[in-house]
């Protein structure tokens, strides 16, 4: 259990997926003006690693990795990791696909505020990356589970705070050549320091 | 025709840069900069990627529904980047375990899936070709040159070598190395271009 706890704080704020490794930053640049519109896009992205996060381990381990296939017989040596990247992206494409069916059909309202993050989630590298993060530090089912989620809930905390900010800013004096782009990155980097003093927390 | 292609191969350079302007692919241009050699290696990675998948694309355009088009492009991305991965894996297998995930992650870099969108759909394979090969080097640029600042900044050094301008004692700062510096040094680098060629967002 206090596994399970360390690696959500640890996804959550040591090693947010923005403000440490830089992943999703395309869409959390670009979808970061309005805080509604944020909160979407971070709630799409909770909702899809979390599916695909535990999805691809089960593939990995049972299908992928070297040695799974030993239950067809002679096949006990065979190595497809290779195939990691392939398998995994269509699992995710087809994975956004398939959410964005169900919730069209069961929960309209979600869908209706999802809107057009879904689809667009799928080219987002947080996606693809908390799978690849996940087979590199050799996690269980269950620690995958929690590994998607929490990740999902920093890109999620970072964007809103984000949107935030870049809200207070609507009416400063920027210098032209700053404007838009440039002192997004700036806040950004500041909210990475901010986001430092958290490095070297551990529950265990 | 040549004048046309010129215009391709350098617009990316600097008017139309895909990191600084298009904002495409940056979570690889920051993550990779903390030394020359593994920003050196992932220009190389990008810039094979790129070219090939937007000349193969450019070939298949007639032949790709345009309804399945994303899932086509992301299969010709995706094998492409295996491929790279393999080779990384078996030359340079040190720098492959440095790039960590980022190699992989070429698949959902959005330079190659908007170049391919917004140019291979639509032009000849020859085109496509330099249009690949100059926001390749437009990327490039950005990302030595951000390498080189944290590198000398970080480490007091430049792909490796010491410095002689730099004090033998020079300790090196820390914030460099580390995310937010990153972040404030693409950031500058923003600034200082679109100061000079005189494009501004309104805000």
């Amino acid at each position: 259990m206090e596994n399970l706890i360390n690696i959500a704080v640890k996804a959550i704020f040591v090693e947010n997926m923005v403000l440490a490794f830089f992943l999703g930053m395309c869409s959390f640049l670009a979808l970061s003006k309005k805080v509604e519109t944020a909160t979407g896009l971070g709630a799409a992205v909770v909702f899809v690693l979390g599916i695909t996060c535990p999805l691809n381990w089960v593939i990995h381990q049972f299908l992928l990795r070297e040695g799974a296939l030993g239950w067809i017989p002679g096949l006990a040596a065979m190595d497809l990791s290779f195939l990691n990247f392939i398998c995994f992206i269509a699992v995710i494409a087809s994975m956004v696909q398939l959410v964005e069916m169900v919730l069209d059909r069961h929960f309209p309202p979600l869908y209706n505020a999802l809107g057009i993050f879904l689809p667009l989630i799928t080219v987002n590298c947080s996606i693809l990356g908390g799978s690849l993060f996940m087979v590199e530090r050799e996690y269980g089912f269950l620690e995958s589970l929690v590994f998607g989620l929490s990740s999902g809930f920093g890109f999620l905390l970072a964007i809103v705070a984000l949107a935030a900010i870049r809200k207070k800013l609507r009416y400063s004096n920027i210098p032209p050549g700053l404007r838009g782009l440039g002192i997004t990155f700036i806040l950004t980097g500041l909210m990475s320091i901010g986001f430092l003093c958290f490095s070297g927390i551990k529950l265990d | 025709m040549a004048g046309k292609a010129k215009e391709i191969i350098f617009d990316p350079l600097s008017d139309n840069n895909p990191i600084t302007i298009q904002v495409l692919g940056i979570c690889s241009a920051l993550a990779v900069t903390v030394k020359m050699e593994t920003a050196v290696v992932m220009c190389v990675a990008l810039t094979c990627v790129l070219t090939a998948s937007n000349t193969v694309i450019s070939l298949l355009r007639t032949v790709i529904p345009s309804k399945i088009r994303m899932i086509v492009e992301m299969a010709v991305i995706a094998s492409l980047v295996v491929f790279t991965d393999q080779v990384l894996k078996a030359y340079l297998f040190d720098i492959s375990r440095q790039l960590s995930v980022f190699v992989g992650l070429i698949i959902t870099n959005c330079i190659v899936m908007g170049r391919a969108e917004a140019f291979a759909l639509q032009n000849p394979p020859g085109l496509s070709f330099l249009d690949g090969l100059g926001n390749a080097l437009g990327y490039s640029i950005v990302l030595i040159i951000v390498a080189t600042v944290r590198e000398i900044l970080g480490a007091g050094e430049w792909y490796g070598f010491s410095l002689f301008f730099l004090p033998k004692d020079y300790l090196g700062n820390g914030l460099a190395l580390l995310a937010p510096g990153a972040f404030i040094i693409v950031g500058l680098i923003i600034w200082v271009q679109r100061t000079i060629i005189k494009k501004f967002e309104d805000s």
